[in-house]
């Protein structure tokens, strides 16, 4: 049996979560809402999160095109992704929304320019 | 003659360019943008985080990406903007002088003039850190810049003093980039910043926070090579016997931002002592007739969705102001008590106001279990349960035209934290 302790950031009440997993079943105390109640079950069973980094751009308007992860990647996959961020280089022009690094550290996530950067 | 314009507004950041847009669609024909900076988008551009839109696009972007959308709307709409051009003066009647390296100095007329200046960080100097003044001391926004926009890492070990969201945010990103982030140190017993930045930014990397501490001297003389932080008593003083060394090669400063208004000033706009912004009416204009504000000039705001939609209205009432709108005469001031700082706007005219007013504001304290309450003359309109609030999360209280109808002679109004 694990037990964690957790602050709720579904609303600025910032609940203070005591989550239990007990192989299979998942309990949550200390939340005062259902929201809370889902927010530990996730954080404890499957924690994501969405990355923004920047890449290095050559021969553009910027040295930097700043990106993230189309979709929100698993927690303990953040520096893997990170290390494939920080080896990339791109040539300008890169827009919004162009796919920068496809697949990133296998997680079936793309990483996607946030900015435009244009020809220097 | 003095070039004219009908709206000149100042700053093309997030508020200037919802601003901008707004006008043109209430149908403002002439409009000019002046930007101090080589591209529109403010301090968006910087702010390559996700967290913005979840109000206004119903969808989590970052900041360029929503600076990209006002400014693909604002060039459909063919609203000019004037960047690597800065506003240097704005008279009392509405002449605004620019400088930039095509034109020179200009001064040019507006028929009304919109304050979308910004804020800036409070820097080091008045922040009063003993010690000795080594290169490796940035503010947050500074560092995000350098980092961000220029391409360079900053630091490597780093300590940084306050937690306002950008310091939180630059936690994340330096330890994102490889840099170790050893501690946060806030003055105040409570943080200044989103409770989702202090559970992303620090619990997600295990950064300490520490709470009632700052630091009470900078080590190194050509490179920060370390700061003693100790713990502050109720009085915000050090206590003396609990000093800690951590060494680093950075410190990076969050200790709030404050509105940008030297420009405001010398248009002779009252500034209020508690935002430091201007004090402005529902209508979102300043004690300066024909001159409006909004965004981080008028008060510092947690979400750039809540600036955008400000400024709209700014834009909206300045586009009114031009068509020959003119100032209204009757004004209902806004109180405030129990902690209850302030409210943006701080007056009210009944006659002209639109059917709903959002009022907002910060409270001074940690506050739990309250009722945020509105008085017309101590008459009770509206009544809000509150199980938190806290001074780094804005709140807002809305008005309707409604209670003014059911009160025409209303005299003051209250909005006080209450049992």
């Amino acid at each position: 049996m694990e037990i964690r302790e957790l602050t709720c950031i579904r609303c600025p009440m910032g609940c203070q979560l005591t989550v239990t997993i007990d192989g299979e079943n998942v309990s949550v105390s200390g939340n005062t809402c259902p929201r809370g109640e889902d927010y530990g079950k996730n954080e404890v069973i499957n924690p994501i999160r969405t990355v923004t980094s920047s890449i290095r751009v050559e021969g553009g308007s910027l040295k930097l095109v700043s990106v993230k992860t189309k979709g929100d990647i698993p927690k303990g996959k953040i520096f893997e992704v990170m290390e494939a961020i920080r080896s990339a280089t791109v040539t300008a022009p890169v827009h919004t929304g162009d796919v920068l690094i496809s697949n990133a550290a296998g997680t079936g996530i793309d990483v996607v320019a946030t900015k435009t950067v244009e020809k220097r | 003659m003095m070039e004219y314009h009908d709206i000149i507004i100042i700053g093309g950041g997030p508020a200037g360019l919802a601003a901008a847009i707004s006008a043109r669609e209430a149908g403002a024909e002439d409009i000019l943008i002046l930007e101090r900076d080589e591209r529109p988008g403010g301090i968006l551009n910087q702010c390559i985080h996700n967290g913005f839109g979840l109000h206004t696009f119903k969808e989590e972007l970052t900041g360029p990406e929503y600076a990209e959308r006002f400014i693909t709307r604002a060039k459909e709409l063919n609203i000019p903007i004037k960047l690597k051009t800065i506003a240097a003066d704005i008279s009392p009647e509405r002449e605004v002088t620019y400088v930039n390296s095509e034109e020179g100095a200009v001064t040019v007329k507006a028929g009304a003039v919109i304050l979308a200046m910004g804020c800036r960080e409070r820097p080091r100097g008045a922040l009063g850190l003993p010690g000795f003044r080594p290169a490796g001391v940035f503010t947050a926004g500074t560092a995000q810049r350098l980092m961000n926009i220029e391409g360079f890492a900053v630091g490597k070990e780093v300590v940084i003093l306050g937690s306002g969201d950008i310091g939180l945010i630059m936690a994340r990103r330096m330890t994102l980039e490889g840099a170790k982030v050893k501690v946060v140190a806030e003055l105040m017993p409570y943080s200044g910043g989103l409770k989702r930045n202090i559970v992303q930014c620090l619990e997600d990397y295990g950064i300490p926070l520490k709470l009632s501490h700052t630091v009470t001297c900078i080590h190194g003389k050509e490179r920060v090579t370390g700061v003693t932080i100790s713990e502050v008593g109720a009085d915000r003083r050090p206590i003396p016997g609990t000093e800690e060394y951590y060494s680093c090669d950075t410190l990076l400063l969050s200790c709030g931002l404050l509105p940008e208004n030297e420009l405001s000033k010398s248009a002779g706009v009252v500034l209020s002592r508690v935002t430091g912004g201007p004090e402005v009416t529902d209508s979102l204009e300043t004690t300066v007739p024909g001159v409006f504000a909004a965004g981080n000039v008028l008060h510092v705001h947690d979400l750039v969705d809540f600036v955008s939609e400000e400024a709209a209205r700014a834009g909206r009432k300045a586009a009114e102001y031009v068509k020959g709108g003119s100032t209204p005469e009757k004004f209902v001031e806004i109180k405030t008590a129990g902690g209850v700082r302030y409210t943006v706007p701080q007056r009210i005219s009944p006659d002209t106001m639109d059917d709903k007013i959002t009022l907002r504001f910060r409270v001074g304290d940690i506050l739990k279990n309250k009722t945020l309450a509105v008085y017309f003359d101590g008459e009770p309109v509206r009544r809000v349960k509150k199980r938190i609030m806290a001074p780094g999360e804005m709140e807002e209280l809305v008005l309707t035209k409604a209670s003014f109808a059911e009160h025409p002679d209303v005299k003051e109004i209250l909005v006080c934290a209450e049992d």
